[in-house]
């Protein structure tokens, strides 16, 4: 059984100007012991995914249907008491900026203390120790002293140090990453995500890691699912994604991110602008900005098209592959394997 | 790119220092840019690369005089920069375009006011009508649409925005720009596509940038070479291919090799240096060479006198005592 599964899931916000459809069937399934990159540019839904599996949405937001289990169990319309036992003992987050999601007004020992307070049978003696243990993990030098500080008192890195420390105080069996490094300055960054990377190994635990940096993906993941317009265009291992990518959309960003090779060449960026999720196209959402868009796109969403063993790709582009070189008979379109 | 190598801008010992209150009437200096040399050649680009608080954007601005230099020379075009009038002249040839293109436009103004604004600043025009013809052909040159030109910024997308920004810097046709963070708060399709705009216009116009970015390989792309900050100082200025696959100081090798690289297999044989501890606070600098906190080489000597910026080969320059031993 997958640790976590996502099925067919919707999430929604209602603002004054209509419905977004933030996440729009969006499916997926993650092991014990593994490493899921969400990749995605802004608005693309890796977020509110993150925060619709957590149950932190604005109020505004909703899950509307769909199914998240969790070791087989049901979390959504599981009710807050259920969340409650999920949230930062079985699930964790850190989040992106790390002065932002951290209490100005309690020192890091108060903080660190409350989420084992809440969560373990654990008396305050023994909570403070496991703070303390939690702190040497992360490499923070003078644990006890830095117990009684504020966060102010910390540098971005180490601030990001200690959410991770709060995230693994309880040892949860999945911690969701949500662009954990964007904030961080370059040797920063390989700071941490060394460090995440070892206590992984060390922990056993499972990442989701949300990122809109595709050299942190090919670091850090064994699988990947790159999203676009709330639903995901693409998923498979991280190398079926980077070498042989087969939705446009994934083949696009691929090409557009400078490397060391592009200097003195032209980049390829992808044309348009990213979609309006107030009114998202009948056919394939990245159809307006792909340049292989055929009449089908423009009409019917792909399904998912499998491609190679877990690879799964929703492109019109893979049946017309298929049919050119024969693989796949023309009697019927779409829903088929290519291969 | 740039075939005949006259320097456009010198810049030699540049220092800005801020005054910072640390308590009741008592300030201390800010060592912002320490003494910094370096020069742009007509029609290159140059990155300036290096971790935030490094002074990558202090020297930016205190190039174009936006901030009075606490000492040190600017040298445009063979002719220092000292009075007011020279500054006035050089503003003319040189502009800025800057890191967030939400915060850099005036929410108030329309779209043609914003690019018109140089214009009427140096009263660049003899007719109203001229100056609308300009706008228009702004507009047009940065790939925005002439109906948009009575808008206002909230309309656009950030790269739109990003584009209205170079238009108004490209409305004195400058010879240098100083491009602060361009194509940072920008998705990774939308930076391709303002990353090849800058291509373009240095081609058609001639451009010299200063190109300041804290991701590696977007400045490895656009740039002839690259300079190196750290702590308000120089740590390495070479040719872009060269201090990508040589990197000399050992700042620029960690830093060369934190960059994640977006290849799984390069990515998981790649041998990272990755550097302990966080960069020293720019008011509590230490003493000698800024980075023999954090560097694997350091001796004592490091922490007593400061390495002089060096040439070790040809154009290419380096601040560390350790230089030939390391290598």
């Amino acid at each position: 059984m997958p640790l976590l599964e996502v099925k067919d899931l919707h999430t929604s916000f209602f603002t004054p100007a209509g419905e977004v459809k933030a996440v729009n069937g969006l499916s997926f399934t993650l092991d014990h012991r593994k490493v899921l990159g969400i990749v995605g540019e802004s608005g693309s839904g890796k977020s509110v995914t993150a925060y619709s599996i957590m149950q932190i949405l604005a109020s505004t937001g909703k899950i509307i249907s769909g199914s998240i289990k969790l070791d087989g169990q049901e979390l959504v319309n599981s009710g807050e008491k259920v969340m409650k036992t999920v949230r930062g003992n079985r699930i964790s987050i850190i989040f992106q900026d790390p002065m932002t999601s951290l209490n100005p007004t309690y020192t890091i020992g108060h903080q660190l203390m409350e989420a084992i307070l809440l969560h373990t049978d654990r008396n305050k003696q023994e909570a403070r120790d496991r703070a303390v243990e939690m702190l040497r993990l992360v490499n923070i030098n003078e644990p006890e002293k830095r117990m009684k500080q504020y966060p102010f008192e910390f540098s971005g890195g180490m601030r990001q140090r200690i959410m991770i420390a709060m995230a693994l105080a309880c040892e949860p069996d999945i911690l969701i990453a949500d662009e954990p490094t964007t904030a961080l300055d370059v040797t920063i960054q390989a700071q941490i995500l060394e460090l995440m990377k070892s206590l992984q190994e060390e922990l056993g635990m499972a990442i989701i890691m949300i990122t809109h940096d595709l050299g942190v993906v090919a670091q850090m993941c064994d699988e990947v699912i790159v999203m676009y317009a709330g639903s995901a265009c693409e998923q498979g291992t991280a190398d079926e994604i980077f070498y042989n990518p087969r939705h446009e959309y994934t083949k696009g960003l691929m090409r557009s991110i400078p490397t060391a090779t592009t200097a003195g060449t032209r980049l390829k960026p992808i044309t348009g602008t990213p979609i309006d999720l107030l009114n998202m196209p009948k056919g394939c959402p990245f159809a307006p900005r792909c340049d292989n868009a055929m009449k089908i796109c423009l009409k019917k969403r792909a399904e998912d098209m499998v491609v190679n063993g877990d690879h799964v790709a929703c492109c019109w582009m893979n049946v017309k592959r298929g049919l050119e070189d024969g693989s796949i008979s023309d009697s019927k379109e779409g829903g088929e394997s290519v291969e | 790119m740039s075939e005949s190598k006259t320097p456009l801008v010198e810049v030699r010992n540049l220092k800005q220092y801020f005054n910072i209150n640390t308590g009741f009437m008592r300030t201390r200096p800010l060592k912002a840019v320490d003494d910094v040399s370096f020069t742009i050649n007509r029609g290159e680009t140059l990155g300036l690369v290096g971790e935030s608080g490094c002074g990558k954007t202090t020297v930016g601005r205190t190039l174009l005089h936006l901030y009075k230099p606490t000492a040190g020379e600017v040298i445009y075009n063979g002719k220092p920069i000292k009075t007011k009038s020279d500054i006035l002249d050089f503003r003319k040839k040189s502009t800025m375009v800057f890191q967030d293109p939400y915060s850099s436009l005036n929410p108030r103004m329309t779209v043609s006011d914003i690019i018109g604004e140089p214009l009427d600043i140096h009263k660049m025009y003899k007719s109203r009508e001229e100056r609308m013809e300009r706008i228009l052909s702004l507009m047009e040159r940065v790939g925005l649409n002439s109906e948009h030109a009575a808008r206002y910024a909230h309309e656009f997308s950030g790269g739109q925005r990003q584009r209205i920004g170079i238009a108004r810097a490209l409305a004195l046709d400058p010879e240098f720009i100083v491009c602060d963070e361009p194509v940072s708060a920008l998705d990774v399709s939308i930076q391709a596509q303002v990353i090849n705009m800058f291509d373009e216009l240095q081609q058609q116009m001639g451009l010299t940038y200063l190109f300041i970015a804290h991701d590696i390989l977007v400045v490895r792309h656009i740039s002839d070479r690259i300079a190196v900050m750290y702590l308000g100082k120089m740590a390495e200025i070479a040719d872009a291919a060269e201090i990508y696959d040589h990197p000399l100081h050992p700042y620029t090798k960690s830093l060369m090799s934190a960059v994640p690289q977006p290849d799984p297999k390069i990515a998981r044989s790649n041998k990272r240096i990755v550097l302990s501890g966080d960069i020293p606070s720019p008011l509590n600098a230490p003493p000698g060479c800024p980075f023999h906190t954090r560097c694997p080489y350091a001796d004592e000597s490091c922490s007593q006198s400061t390495p002089a910026f060096r040439e070790v080969s040809a154009g290419h320059f380096v601040a560390c005592h350790k230089v030939d031993r390391i290598n």
